[in-house]
């Protein structure tokens, strides 16, 4: 599904001492399919952006359009349950979306709500438990009586369930292990291709932006800072670091080692391994 | 005397459940960073509620600056440890950014003239000082963390322990946070334990402790601990970029004398070999 941003404005708490302009003037175009890294300081406005992507809030003034589905100002869109069934969002702290006596009703929530059958349910329960690493002697658990990772699985099991076409992810890995976060990256990606699932990711890791999204959003308070694919925003280190943020530590190293061998060594995709080849290179190289 | 001691705890959380932790025994020095890390449900928080008497350990014994933890004492321990939770929203109890670091302030007793210096001053370490009057739920997810860590700042406790508290952070957010908690841990000769899954933080602490399904697996040095990428990697874990980078080096036949820790060290190492060619 497409999604377009329109001139939108947010404002937290209008007419009040603490009226808050959260987004401002906010235009984008991101196509069907597309995998999108939105990035910001803290407080730029990413977690608000989201929540206008399955119509939780709706623009102070502009307009979203997402597929067939139009938000505006004070108007109820017309859809809604339909609009939330298509756009799944993982939400910053999953302790917000986890609610039900268990861990299994918590993930059949979604799909219960929609209507899905109860032995689909069943089906997709496990799916979705195995899909993000769940042990399934924690289905029958309290949701509240689990570690903080753990919860993190249950809430991103619960979204998968209900196999949204748009994935909404909000720092989907923070709590997760080492293995978690690359497993469960990996399965979103992987979910996004076969599916040619609409993506769209908030991150702080610069890495994961790079690796995983063909697009980019650099948002700072509130307003669009600069939009194109990873590469090209992470070739202006000055301008992220203007707005606080930096680029991946690859890129880092690398002109930290073309400032060292006085050698221009320019990031070129490479893993771990490409890169030993060209520092062995160079530190082989005669010292004239 | 130790800061933080664990005699051979062990825990669970029902009678009929499982332990969740076995035999953890461990000390953390006054002045010392200790990094906890560990995959998901390997104890780590639990260890870090028994610290504060929020559970109390099914086996053994916890000793916090020389006094036995119990029931009787927690009052008074809970006053010397500062503790920042994995979620922010479960600690938050002042309708303002303002009053809730004042809360704790309080609790200990501070003069009202004290109050408000050390409001500011911790709010403007983490850079919330503009947030006085705002109410915490209503905040960002990264505002609400810088505003639960001032809170523990504030109270200049003898103990601190940061459970994931700056894992909604931007990278430079998080490293001028813990910069700030460093310098006071240094300053005052704190104990602190952060419990971390970000492995460039297990770098800056002076000892890490790894966790694995609810034992520990080993306590060492950060620069002998990358050494087991392989291992670490088995057990949920990974190391960092330099030390994944020094080890594709000596897969192309470069060996360092010492395993780096960050990138300075790499190319310093490198440029070492270079200029003796
Ligand atoms: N419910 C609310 N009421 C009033 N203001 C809010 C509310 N939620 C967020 N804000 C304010 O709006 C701004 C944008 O918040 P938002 O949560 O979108 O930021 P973010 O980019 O997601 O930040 P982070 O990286 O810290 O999660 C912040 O300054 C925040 O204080
Ligand atoms: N309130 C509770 N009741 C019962 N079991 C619990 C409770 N809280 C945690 N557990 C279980 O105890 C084990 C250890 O949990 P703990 O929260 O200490 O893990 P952790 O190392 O902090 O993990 P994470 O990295 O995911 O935060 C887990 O298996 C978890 O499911
Ligand atoms: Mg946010
Ligand atoms: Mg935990």
């Amino acid at each position: 599904m497409d999604i377009t941003f329109k001139q939108v404005d947010y404002t937290y708490q209008a007419n009040s001492p603490f009226e808050h302009k959260a987004l401002k003037n906010l235009s984008f175009h991101l196509p069907g399919g597309s995998f999108t890294a939105i990035v910001g300081h803290t407080g730029s406005g990413k977690s608000t952006l989201l929540q206008h992507l399955n119509g939780l809030v709706r623009p102070t003034s502009g307009s979203v359009q997402i597929g067939e589905h139009t938000l505006e100002p004070k108007k109820k869109p017309k859809q809604a349950k339909e609009l939330r069934k298509q756009v799944g969002i993982v939400f910053q702290y999953p302790e917000h979306q986890l609610f039900e006596e268990t861990v299994e009703k918590d993930i059949a929530f979604g799909p219960r709500n929609f209507g899905v059958a109860e032995k689909e349910i069943a089906k997709r329960v496990k799916e979705s438990a195995a899909a993000v690493g769940l042990d399934l002697s924690l289905l029958s658990r309290s949701p509240f009586e689990l570690s903080g990772g753990q919860m993190r699985r249950v809430a991103i099991a619960g979204v998968l369930a209900v196999r949204p076409r748009v994935l909404v992810l909000d720092e989907p890995t923070a709590g997760l292990d080492p293995r978690g976060q690359q497993e469960i990256m990996d399965m979103f990606y992987r979910l996004h291709k076969e599916q040619q699932l609409t993506t769209i990711l908030v991150t702080h890791s610069m890495e994961d932006a790079l690796t995983y999204a063909d697009h980019m959003l650099v948002l700072d308070k509130g307003e669009k800072y600069m939009e194109g694919t990873p590469v090209k925003v992470f070739q202006d280190r000055q301008a992220l670091q203007q707005v606080q943020l930096d680029v991946p530590e690859i890129f880092q190293f690398l002109q930290k080692t073309s400032e060292r061998f006085g050698k221009q060594v320019a990031y070129e995709g490479e893993n771990v391994d490409r890169l030993a080849e060209q520092l062995a290179d160079l530190a082989g190289d005669k010292h004239e | 005397m130790y800061a933080i001691e664990f005699k051979n705890v062990s825990f669970r959380y029902e009678e009929e459940q499982p332990y969740v932790l076995r035999n953890v025994s461990f000390q953390v020095e006054a002045g010392e960073w200790l990094a906890i890390i560990g995959h998901n449900g390997s104890g780590k928080s639990t260890i870090a509620k028994l610290m504060n008497g929020l559970l109390f350990p099914t086996e053994g014994e916890i000793i916090i600056n020389g006094i036995p933890l119990n029931e009787e004492n927690i009052w008074e321990i809970r006053r010397q440890v500062g503790m920042v939770f994995q979620n922010p929203d479960n600690q938050f109890v002042g309708t303002t950014v303002r009053d809730d670091v004042a809360f704790g302030l309080e609790n200990r007793g501070v003069p009202r003239a004290e109050m408000m210096d050390r409001i500011t001053s911790s709010l403007e370490q983490v850079r919330m000082q503009d947030y006085l009057l705002h109410e915490p739920y209503r905040l960002s997810g990264g505002q609400k963390q810088r505003v639960a860590i001032a809170g523990v700042l504030a109270i200049s406790p003898s103990v601190i322990i940061l459970d994931e508290a700056t894992a909604m952070l931007d990278p430079l957010g998080r490293k001028e946070i813990l910069d700030t908690v460093h310098h006071v841990q240094a300053a005052q000769q704190l104990g602190l334990i952060t419990i971390t899954h970000d492995l460039n933080e297990v770098m800056q602490a002076h000892r890490v402790l790894v966790m694995n399904d609810g034992e520990i697996w080993t306590t060492t040095v950060p620069r002998e601990l990358v050494k087991r990428q392989t291992e670490l990697q088995q057990i949920g874990l990974d190391v960092p970029f330099v030390t994944q980078l020094a080890h594709a080096l000596e897969r192309q036949g470069i060996t360092l004398d010492e395993q780096p820790i960050d990138h300075e060290e790499l190319l310093d190492a490198l440029w070492t070999l270079h200029s003796n060619k």
